[in-house]
Formats: C-alpha cells, sequence, structure tokens
C-alpha cells in the first residue's frame, strides 16, 4: 500500500506541502481510507511526472493544469486508438484489414 | 540501508571535510576494538564505513544525489514511467473528460464515438443524438474605436449569414475582451435552444490616447510661453475636453495628472486619471524671438546633453 509518506520517500525532493497542493488541486487523485490517503501505481507516476514538470522543466503552477490537460487528452486518445486497434483487429476480417492498411499508407496519393 | 547522509548525521550539502569529520567521529565512538563483544557496535561500524565510502567519493556522491544509485551503490532501477500507466486501461483514472466511467474499463459511449469519427459514423445514422440539441456557439470578432471601447457604443454586426447583431460594448471594455450574447449563436436542431454569439473586441488604437490598465496617457503640446510662464490649456480627454492649468517653471516631458479624467468607473473598480505629458512645441518662430535669443545672455547657462557626453 503506497502512503503519502511512501511517496515523500520515493520521490527525492518532493516536499509534503507540494504533494498536499496537488491533491487539493486534484492534480493528483489518491484513494482515501481511514488511515489516509493510498496512492495507485500511476498515482505514483503521476507525483513523479508533476515533480519533474515543475522541478527540471520550471513549468510553474499556473501553467501546469493546462500541461496535465493535455497530457490527459492526448492519453485519453492513445487508449482509444488501442481500443479501436484491438476492436478491428477482433471484428474485421482479413481482407477489410489489408484494405484499411493500403488506405492508411497511401493516403498522400489521389 | 539507511540514507548515508543520516548514516553520517551530516546535511545533504555538507562538505567533504565535514563528511570526514563526521566519519572519524562515528568510528572511534563505534569501532569494534574499542568496544570488544558489542556486536551492535559493529555492524554500526560496517554501515557508517560504508556511508563513508560512497559520500566520500564525489562521483559516486553525484550519482547518489540524482537517484541513480542507492545506498548501497546498486544501480536504481528506473522508475515506470508516466506513460507506461497512462496509455493503459490504468490511464482510465485520469480521463480528461471528468470522473471515470462506473468501474466500465474505457467503454465507448454514442458521444466518444461522434466526437473522434463523426465523419465515419454519421454517414450511416450511427451515434446522432435523438433528442433537442442546442445549437453551437458563433465566434466572431469587432473592431471598435478606442473612444467607443471607453465610454461604450452599441456598434451594428452583419454575419455572414445576413443577420445583423447589435453589439452594446460597455464602458471601460479593454482590447480582447469577449461579449456573450445568448442565444445569437447557430440555430438548435430538433427544438433545442440556439447557441451563443461570442464576440471578441477589438479596440484600434486612437491617434493620441493610450490605455494603461485604468489609466490614459498622452501627449499634450504646449507653446514656450506656456511651459515657462505657466497658463490654463485645454486638455481633450475621452469624456471631452477640460481646462487644466500648467504650473510656471514647467519643462518638455513635465507629467501632470487629472484626476478621474482616464478610464470611467466601471463594476468595483475606481475610475482611472489621466496623464499628460508635456510637449514643448516652437513652431515657427517670428523676428522678435530670433532677436531675443541672439541678445539672450542664460544667468545659469546648462547644457541638456551633459550626461549624454558624460556616458559617451
Amino acid at each position: 500500500m503506497i502512503t503519502v509518506d511512501l511517496v515523500i520517500r520515493e520521490v527525492r525532493g518532493l516536499t509534503r506541502d507540494d504533494l498536499e497542493r496537488w491533491i487539493a488541486n486534484q492534480w493528483v487523485r489518491p484513494d482515501h481510507d481511514d488511515s489516509g490517503y493510498v496512492f495507485c501505481d500511476i498515482d505514483l507516476a503521476r507525483v513523479r511526472l508533476i515533480h519533474d514538470l515543475t522541478t527540471d522543466l520550471q513549468v510553474n503552477d499556473e501553467a501546469l493544469p493546462v500541461v496535465l490537460s493535455l497530457l490527459d487528452q492526448l492519453y485519453d486518445l492513445h487508449r482509444r486508438m488501442r481500443d479501436l486497434g484491438e476492436a478491428i483487429n477482433r471484428t474485421a476480417p482479413p481482407e477489410m484489414r489489408a484494405t484499411l492498411i493500403a488506405c492508411l499508407t497511401n493516403t498522400n496519393q489521389p | 540501508m539507511q540514507n548515508p547522509y543520516e548514516m553520517l548525521g551530516v546535511k545533504r550539502d555538507a562538505s567533504a571535510d565535514d563528511i570526514r569529520r563526521a566519519y572519524r567521529k562515528l568510528a572511534k565512538t563505534h569501532h569494534p576494538d574499542l568496544n570488544p563483544g558489542n556486536a551492535a557496535a559493529e555492524a554500526k561500524f560496517k554501515q557508517v564505513g560504508a556511508a563513508y565510502q560512497l559520500l566520500s567519493d564525489p562521483e559516486k556522491r553525484a550519482r547518489f544525489d540524482r537517484g541513480e544509485i542507492d545506498a548501497e551503490g546498486h544501480e536504481a532501477a528506473p522508475h515506470p514511467g508516466y506513460r507506461d500507466y497512462a496509455q493503459t486501461s490504468a490511464g482510465q483514472r485520469y480521463r480528461a473528460s471528468g470522473a471515470p466511467p462506473g468501474g466500465a474499463s474505457g467503454g465507448w459511449d454514442p458521444e466518444d464515438i461522434e466526437a473522434m469519427f463523426g465523419s465515419m459514423f454519421n454517414k450511416t445514422g450511427r451515434g446522432r443524438a435523438q433528442g433537442p440539441e442546442r445549437g453551437p456557439d458563433e465566434h466572431y470578432s469587432l473592431a471598435t474605436s478606442f473612444l467607443n471601447a471607453i465610454n461604450g457604443a452599441t456598434t451594428r454586426l452583419t454575419l455572414p449569414d445576413g443577420r445583423v447583431l447589435d453589439v452594446k460594448i460597455p464602458h471601460a471594455t479593454e482590447d480582447g475582451t469577449v461579449l456573450r450574447l445568448r442565444g445569437k449563436g447557430g440555430a438548435g436542431r430538433n427544438g433545442g435552444p440556439p447557441g451563443d454569439a461570442l464576440i471578441a473586441v477589438r479596440v484600434t488604437p486612437h491617434a493620441y490616447f493610450t490605455r494603461d490598465g485604468q489609466d490614459i496617457r498622452l501627449d499634450l503640446p504646449v507653446t514656450l510661453s506656456e511651459a515657462v510662464l505657466g497658463g490654463p490649456v485645454e486638455v481633450p480627454t475621452p469624456g471631452g475636453a477640460v481646462r487644466m492649468r500648467v504650473p510656471p517653471h514647467a519643462d518638455n516631458g513635465t507629467v501632470l495628472r487629472l484626476r478621474g479624467r482616464g478610464v470611467p468607473a466601471h463594476g468595483k473598480t475606481a475610475a482611472g486619471d489621466l496623464y499628460a505629458t508635456l510637449r514643448i512645441t516652437i513652431g515657427k518662430p517670428d523676428a522678435a524671438l530670433e532677436a531675443f535669443l541672439r541678445t539672450w545672455q542664460p544667468e545659469h547657462p546648462n547644457n541638456p546633453r551633459q550626461a549624454m557626453e558624460a556616458g559617451a
């Protein structure tokens, strides 16, 4: 189980104040139980991401929600594309898949 | 193993000397020869030694500080990146569009399909909601003069489809303000309400006024005698001309303030001021001025370019 204390130990240079502000701003959304916050692996990875953005890349608190929102939209699309690919793979007959590939790889030609 | 800095009881930015001193002190205290038979002391001595070995080597210390190696000098495993989670269904947790759907792993609803593949699925008639639908918002831009933006005005805007909108520009409107006209956008579908018209206001520059927040600035030409002797002058303001007294011995560049004559009060914002910067304008000199200047011996000659010459 990943707790706040563990996250602070794991992410070098992260302060408790920063982490609590990020949670208050909903930039990181851990679960909650009687003992406090409980983080999933993706929450911890997101804390690392935000930490890198704010320290190494000097993204400030005003710009950060914009950056996160764009990233979230990008990954939404990634997941949708993956779902679509899997759906085509499962349902489309081989000739149609071949036609689709031909169509996508020849978009520049009339 | 414990953090080597904590092990030696030094700060992260401790100098090499501090680290050596801390190590020697601890090593003396826990040396096995001085603590015969004390297993705890021996273990501590080894840990202190290992911590010192790491921190006394500048390269290892730097790698540890960067998180590349752990306290025992082993290469730290690279952390899985955010991307590794976000691209899988675990990424549902941070969906851009609000809360994740009730436990479902990435289910698509008809709106998702419409949003991404509208061109593909519309033709087959699938995905389109059948109920009333609000019309789309439409975006326009409107140029307005500086004075209309300061004083407020109503401007007629003709849309590409021939409709005419009377746009009320409130006073004190700033360049880039977006006005929303409710219900003046695209028509709704199946009995839904129309969208809004969103109008971005572009304020064209004025010949001599400039806006600076709530204040307005202008350069005010004055004659030589108005500047030297002082006297009443008329100052244009967005609300009409105002008489102001130029104090005697004013100079080119002197700034005079007309309180409350800037951008008018709006909402909770108080009215701004108007700042007039005096610009001495000689015009065509007459014979009397020329004759005076030829014979004039200034009491205190001054060189207005002194600062420039000193700096050159």
